[in-house]
């Protein structure tokens, strides 16, 4: 009886989420606006067929997939780049990792902010600084080709030092032995970096690595905050979509079919993800 | 490895040196440009050398900013008192409930724990907007809409399974045997509890509980949507302010440093405690 007695709150939460959840799932089987209540009705997956001919679902199906891609992928070399550089544990090392957590947790809507004053076209450092290399009125966020640069590039600055703590922790917990073994064969560097260091961090890079695909996918506090998925249409990802058709077309119908298609997509992903940290997780706490 | 070769140490430094500018130059800059005058900023080239300001800071915490078209009231104050209004209450809330759980979910392997405890973790990687959007029609219908307790309540969505799923790696690696003695004492399961295992977890729930405030600070979509001006936190407050100041560039820097400073100082203060707070309990730092 005492365990359900305490998890009871927990559960109670639970429910909140769970209600909500479902009241979406059935939403996007509606035709529903706000500002027209009398044409509510059930219509059953015409939300949904109506994305397959609509190019403005393909545009924001390729937006967000391109910026998860381009954000993941960068941040993960990066990330563990500077891992590498910071493996060994000198107190500098030490000091250095801890700084770059800064940028991490900084609110993403604030980082947006803060890059939006350095890349202002007037007086922006960053628009002054790429001036001293002959590029004059680069436009950042405002132009539609420069947009997805930008944004990709204020999500790096925020994320990369997530991968880079993960796969550092990652690193100093692997065992020393091969290492140790590989040095006295006299074994070249590159051997070791591909054939022994990587594959033994492997759990740590996809863990890592799914933690920021999921957020990624997600995105919306750096590109609403930064352009409101502007300009036009560029930077029109999943949930910024879903946000601007619920508050500025009001309708609640196609927001929620947006959100279920995303929630599909990221629930494949997160169950791929929860094995993979349980197991992270199971050797952590000395139980594997 | 290569880390005695002088080429090496020179390429590795030269890495980090450029590795600190690109993650520090920013917060550095915004820092500088606070105490700047809106013509200091304005200045091509920019100069790195100028007489520091207190005036942006005055105005903010005055809540007079003075513009060309006259004088403009603002409360970013209020902001700050909400920020931390809101995830201080989360927080206690997210302890509050979490903790006895996460006791339940490691001592008794329960059918139920888990399924709460996995329900909890997928939907924090599910779209917040899914479950947000519908929150808030039925927020309007139950008048929970713009209200504080209403805010707190979905930031739980945030802070309790990162306080879940840590604080319970916190009780599993307490042995059990430390409690059955106590409880053959003569003491009951509550006093084992409050006596032993909280004790003894401390340190994992204070990480939690910093690191849930962290992120609850630095929600913004939450609030975005749930929010009316005078209870937004600072996240969306300052994107209202820049919206509102206009070109008071120098004043939104210092509304972004009073906004992260707070989230800064705690982050380097529980930095020991990060990685395991990040990964949710699967990596140690």
């Amino acid at each position: 009886m005492l365990p359900y007695l305490l998890s009871l709150p927990a559960l109670l939460v639970c429910i909140a989420i769970l209600v909500p959840f479902v009241t979406a799932a059935v939403y996007s089987l509606q035709r529903y606006r706000l500002n027209l209540p009398y044409l509510r009705g059930f219509i059953g997956v015409d939300n949904y067929i109506d994305f397959l001919s609509d190019p403005a679902f393909w545009n924001t199906l390729r937006i967000s997939l391109t910026y998860t891609a381009l954000t993941v992928v960068l941040e993960l070399l990066l990330g563990l780049g500077i891992a590498l550089l910071l493996r060994r544990p000198t107190r500098f090392h030490n000091a250095v990792s801890i700084v770059l957590l800064l940028p991490l947790m900084t609110a993403p809507a604030i980082a947006a902010l803060m890059w939006k004053l350095m890349t202002n076209p007037s007086f922006g450092i960053l628009s002054y600084l790429v001036s001293l290399f002959g590029v004059h009125d680069f436009k950042w966020a405002s132009d539609p080709s420069s947009a997805l640069f930008t944004v990709v590039l204020v999500d790096m600055w925020v994320y990369t030092p997530f991968i880079m703590i993960l796969l550092l922790a990652g690193l100093r917990s692997l065992p020393r032995q091969p290492f140790e073994a590989a040095a006295l064969d006299g074994v070249p560097s590159s051997f070791v970096f591909f054939r022994i260091t990587l594959p033994m961090l492997a759990p740590y890079i996809i863990t890592a690595s799914l933690f920021r695909l999921l957020d990624s996918i997600q995105q919306f506090d750096i590109i609403y905050a930064m352009t409101q998925g502007g300009p036009g249409d560029r930077l029109m990802v999943f949930q910024v979509q879903a946000y601007l058709e619920f508050f500025q077309y009001t309708n609640v119908g196609r927001s929620a079919a947006l959100l279920m298609i995303l929630w599909l997509i990221t629930n494949i992903l997160s169950n791929i993800f929860i094995k993979n940290w349980l197991r992270l997780r199971a050797r952590a706490h000395g139980h594997a | 490895m290569d880390h005695s070769s002088l080429a090496g140490r020179i390429f590795r430094g030269v890495a980090l040196a450029l590795v600190l500018a690109f993650f520090m130059f920013p917060i550095v800059w915004i820092f500088l440009m606070s105490f700047q005058t809106n013509e200091q900023i304005l200045r091509i080239p920019p100069h790195i050398l100028f007489e520091p300001t207190l005036a942006n800071y005055q105005a903010l915490i005055s809540g007079q900013l003075r513009t060309a078209a006259g004088n403009l009231e603002i409360s970013f104050m209020r902001n700050l008192i909400n920020s931390f209004a809101l995830s201080s209450a989360a927080v206690f809330l997210a302890l509050l409930l979490g903790v006895p759980a996460a006791y339940a979910f490691a001592r008794f392997k329960f059918r139920l724990g888990e399924t709460i405890a996995f329900t909890l973790l997928s939907f924090r990687f599910a779209p917040p907007l899914l479950v947000l959007l519908p929150l808030s029609l039925y927020y309007q219908q139950l008048g929970l809409n713009d209200t504080y307790f209403g805010i707190v309540w979905v930031y739980q969505l945030i802070a309790l399974p990162l306080i879940l799923w840590i604080v319970r790696g916190y009780f599993e690696d307490i042995s059990p045997d430390i409690e059955h003695a106590y409880r053959l004492a003569g003491h009951t399961w509550r006093e084992a509890f409050t006596r032993i295992a909280v004790p003894l977890a401390g340190p994992g729930i204070a990480a939690a509980g910093l690191l849930s405030f962290i992120f609850c600070w630095n929600n913004f979509v939450f609030a975005l949507i749930l929010a009316s001006a005078d209870k937004q936190p600072v996240t969306v407050g300052a994107l209202a302010f820049v919206t509102a100041s206009g070109i008071q560039y120098g004043q939104i820097a210092a509304a972004i440093v009073l906004s992260v400073t707070p989230t800064l100082l705690l982050a380097l203060y529980a930095q020991r405690y990060l990685v395991e707070g990040l990964s949710l309990g699967a990596v140690k730092g």
